[in-house]
């Protein structure tokens, strides 16, 4: 265990990137391999994140600091701590399911697709362990490039489309962004330090600024209302791995950012604009439900409830409480394994059936038994069954949410009947119903497909029934940020704030 | 009368690379293979670049100077020299345009752009302009049979004569209110005299002219037609050099003679990049030649460089400068992969590269993310750069606008990618014409914009 783990699990996909765009476009299999072999390599290493974690301490975890360019003061610094640790072990994981589970399905340029997707994998991970603002800036947008590709090469019929609207949106919130960083590096010193960033403080009217030019990139990945109409798109078109890994972990990073950088690095503006940013996350919620009831596309629907599911994540957040924050990032960790299952699921069906239509679908679970029982654990999560991931994720939220007001508590929890209700209708006529004669003769799903599902059904429970052993993770640090949001603001600056508000 | 001898040694740089430019003339008349002629070209230039922080001094009396600034600028050219003889090599071959002439022309165009950024008086700089200009206009028309190439020539000739009579207004303007032309001594004389008409009109005068060199809006008309027409290594090769020497000037000139009027020209500075940003990148959106495409997104480019200058300070213009470096590679490496296939010049020809070619396309994809700034690339850094310069001098709403023209230019570059990535290809096969020099280049281009991209502490500080 005496390797820098954080670089290592960023630097090891990247390499086996590159690895597998030097190896000979014919020998596919040896690709697959590689690809497989480096995601459980890579899987593995990070496990040390899970054992190894003090969860008695705020402070980062892990930390890796060297100098890296020195005329600007920028640091090639790493660090977790129980905010991030749980995501970088997701998203090791799910990078392994998502290359199982394109095994088959990807037949062009086999070479390129695994090598975006470890690419992918490496940035991703960057994103979520960098302490400074250079460096993470350079890992949230590297990550655009293979992502584009991957929506675009591989993607469903509309895919070119899909692709540019989610390029374009996230680039435009991540150029506001940078130009927040900038700022933000010249009040704080000419340091891009994350940590030296925690512990100055702003003026207000700076802070507000930031806030926003910081809630441009990240309102655009989470997706929030009303910025998340490339969200759709982007997880209908692109392929099962591509969906996975968006809805996994790729939206995941915006929430991230809230938590990250936006409340610690200006905790006042968080504290005023947290009414504004809860009523967009109870609109997301059921706007996004209320979506799903209308939708034909299987992958669509899902889609959509991501954008009401992501609506109780930023709910959670903004609730500004204990419940809610843990809510918050424990669902945001659900989200990736629930609906992450969920597109797998898919992927294998549309593998089949090559239609993703609910129209085309009905009685499947006497054509696909296996596939039916496997189908029905991520529902009943999405739905937030007691036992299962989704209802501790949304029990706390709603408990965070009321907590902070009523109003919220009681808007977000119609989103969760409306939620059961598209998810039931859903399984209802895609597996019961009459057989639909397109499905009829395909074969139920096989001991590869099975073997990418049990690792996240494994997950649902054991969080569903033991959360505090993830729980336990954050509470440290969660406790630490709800202290730093909470400091009582000096006496200058409570002055201003009544100046500004008046 | 005695006149003493200059001292020489500030001028070696140029002296080596005019006198490889006249050797290439005679050697021309003795050697069949003009690739001999490309190499005695690319010695020099290696030779010079090697020399050149031997070269430091102030010569002519005060009219010639080498420094730190000059120097920067002359790397620069000698970059783009050395990769454009590199691109030119077969590609000229290919055109029949393999004129002895050709490099030597492109010697003395790179002759010229290093003595304006030498300059430190308007005669010398109106003396290197010229030489650079006349040398270009040629070029432009080498292709002396091609319609397209002679139009791009004289399109070019004729506007550029314009610019320089205007320019040359400017500096008489200048001179009957300061009795010189001296930069340091102008500056000196505007510092006791009253902000006149004249020297508003003088000093707009100047600027229209560089703007012109750099092709900025409004004064960018000629440009995409001219790098249409123009063969395509020279397109390659006016995309970065005058436009590296006209930022060279600007940034000397307006930092050191109108030093006193900054509010002044940095208000027609900000006018005139706001509207180049908006103009190139939204010009450059409906483009179907690739070219053309390129030409508005240089023009999009001086945008952003002229936001260095608009600061005022010298991180501003130390940033401009490395953008200036930074965007000669990643320019040259796109333009090596538009030399590479012949197959066509439109946008669409592009389709289905990835498939046919996908080490080609790969290569113009980092290109495309570089252009776009996009990071770990070069492209990112320079933009990065500009960007923090323009907020630290308190221009932040400017970087705004900036950062949103910035995201516009991504649909364009993205279309090239697109159609390399996501399109079948049609009407056959692409033909990729390929040589060792054009793979140098691309090879020197791709690794540069990585290395910089990922180490930037190699060009900056």
């Amino acid at each position: 265990m005496d390797y820098p783990v954080l670089s290592t699990v960023i630097f090891l996909p990247l390499l086996g990137a590159l690895l597998i765009f030097l190896t000979k476009r014919s020998s596919e299999t040896f690709i697959k391999w590689t690809a497989l072999a480096i995601s459980i390599i890579n899987f593995v290493l990070s496990l040390p994140l899970f054992t190894g974690f003090d969860k008695t301490t705020a402070a980062m975890q892990f930390v890796e600091k060297r100098a890296w360019v020195p005329a600007w003061g920028i640091h090639y610094s790493l660090g977790v701590d129980g905010i991030s640790v749980l995501f970088v072990l997701l998203s090791t994981l799910l990078t392994i399911l998502c290359v199982t589970v394109s095994w088959k399905s990807i037949k062009i340029k086999t070479k390129e697709f695994y090598a975006a997707l470890l690419l992918i994998e490496g940035s991703m991970i960057g994103v979520f362990c960098s302490l400074d603002m250079f460096l993470f800036y350079i890992f949230w947008e590297a990550m655009l490039i293979p992502m584009f590709l991957l929506i675009g090469v591989w993607g469903g019929p509309n895919r070119v489309y899909a692709a540019i609207k989610f390029f374009l949106f996230t680039l435009v919130g991540s150029v506001l962004m940078l130009i927040g960083i900038i700022v933000l590096y010249l009040n704080t010193g000419k340091s891009f330090d994350v940590l030296q960033m925690m512990a100055t403080n702003y003026p207000f009217n700076l802070q507000v600024m930031l806030f926003w030019a910081f809630f441009a990139a990240f309102a655009v990945k989470v997706p929030m209302f009303p910025v998340h109409t490339w969200l759709p798109d982007a997880h209908t078109e692109a392929p099962t791995a591509g969906s996975v890994i968006l809805a996994g972990i790729l939206i995941k990073m915006g929430a991230y950012g809230f938590l990250r950088f936006s409340m610690p690095i200006l905790p006042e503006a968080t504290k005023a604009m947290a009414p504004a940013m809860m009523i967009l996350s109870v609109v997301a919620i059921i706007y996004g439900a209320v979506i799903c009831l209308g939708q034909t596309d299987i992958k669509r629907l899902i889609a959509y409830s991501s954008v009401s599911h992501m609506g109780f994540v930023t709910l959670g957040i903004f609730a500004l409480n204990m419940q809610g924050l843990q809510g918050g990032i424990l669902q945001m960790i659900n989200h990736g394994i629930v609906t992450g299952g969920l597109f797998l699921c898919i992927g294998m069906v549309y593998d089949r059936t090559h239609t993703r239509q609910i129209a085309d679908y009905g009685g499947a679970a006497s054509v696909l038994p296996v596939y039916a029982a496997l189908f029905i654990v991520f529902t009943l999560a999405s739905i937030g069954l007691p036992g299962t991931n989704g209802f501790i994720g949304e029990f706390l939220i709603i408990l965070g949410g009321f907590a902070t007001s009523k109003v919220m508590g009681t808007f977000a929890a119609t989103g969760i009947i409306i939620g059961a209700a598209y998810m039931l209708w859903l399984y209802q006529r895609v597996f019961f119903l009459d057989i639909n004669p397109k499905i009829q003769g395909c074969k139920d799903i096989d001991l590869r497909e099975i073997l990418t599902l049990v690792p996240l059904i494994f997950l649902v429970f054991w969080i569903g029934v033991c959360p505090n052993t993830f729980l336990s993770f954050m509470d440290v640090s969660v406790q630490h940020l709800i202290a730093r949001v909470n400091t009582p603001v000096p006496q200058n600056l409570a002055q201003h704030i009544i100046e500004v508000i008046k | 009368m005695n006149i003493p001898f200059p001292d020489l040694s500030p001028l070696r740089p140029e002296i080596i690379v005019s006198s490889a430019a006249m050797l290439l003339l005679l050697l021309d008349l003795v050697f069949k293979n003009k690739g001999v002629l490309a190499l005695v070209g690319v010695i020099a230039a290696a030779a010079t670049l090697y020399l050149l922080p031997a070269s430091y001094g102030e010569t002519f009396g005060g009219m010639f100077i080498s420094d730190s600034y000059s120097m920067y600028f002359k790397m620069i050219f000698l970059i783009n020299l050395i990769l454009t003889v590199l691109i030119s090599l077969k590609y000229i071959q290919r055109q029949k345009a393999e004129y002895g002439e050709y490099y030597s022309l492109l010697l003395f165009a790179t002759a010229g752009m290093m003595i304006m950024a030498s300059a430190k008086d308007f005669i010398v700089l109106y003396l290197g302009l010229e030489l650079m200009a006349l040398s270009t206009y040629i070029l432009a028309g080498i292709k002396r049979h091609d319609i397209k190439s002679n139009e791009a020539a004289l399109k070019y000739f004729l506007l550029g004569a314009f610019s320089s009579a205007i320019l040359l207004y400017g500096i008489s303007l200048i001179y009957g209110l300061t009795a010189t032309t001296d930069l340091y001594k102008i500056a000196a004389q505007l510092k006791q005299t009253e902000t006149s008409t004249a020297l508003l009109l003088s000093m707009l005068l100047i600027a229209v002219s560089f703007c012109f060199k750099i092709a900025a809006v409004p004064f960018h008309m000629w440009a995409p037609d001219v790098y249409e027409g123009a063969p395509t290594s020279i397109t390659a090769f006016m995309s970065v050099g005058p436009k590296a020497a006209g930022f060279a000037v600007i940034g000397r000139v307006f930092y050191v003679a109108f030093q006193n009027i900054q509010p002044d020209w940095t208000a027609v500075l900000i006018g005139i990049a706001i509207l180049t940003m908006a103009a190139g990148n939204i010009l450059a959106l409906v483009q179907t030649n690739i070219k053309r495409m390129l030409a508005y997104s240089s023009i999009a480019h001086a945008g952003y460089m002229l936001l260095g200058i608009i600061t005022g300070t010298l991180e501003g213009r130390q940033a401009m400068m490395t953008y200036m470096l930074i965007y000669a590679f990643m320019n040259m490496g796109a333009f090596a992969v538009v030399i590479m296939l012949d197959k066509g010049e439109e946008i669409k020809d592009y389709n289905g590269l990835a498939k046919s070619n996908p080490l080609v396309a790969a290569l113009m994809l980092v290109f495309m993310f570089s252009l776009t700034g996009i990071p770990p690339t070069a492209g990112f850094i320079g933009k990065f750069n500009i960007f923090m310069a323009v907020i630290n001098a308190g221009y932040t709403w400017l970087v705004v606008i900036a950062v949103i023209f910035s995201s516009i230019s991504a649909y364009y570059y993205l279309r090239v990618v697109m159609n390399m990535y996501m399109k079948e290809a049609t009407g056959g096969e692409a033909v990729i014409h390929t040589s060792p020099s054009l793979g140098l280049a691309l090879l020197i281009s791709v690794v540069m914009v990585f290395v910089i991209g990922i180490m930037p502490s190699i060009v900056i500080g």
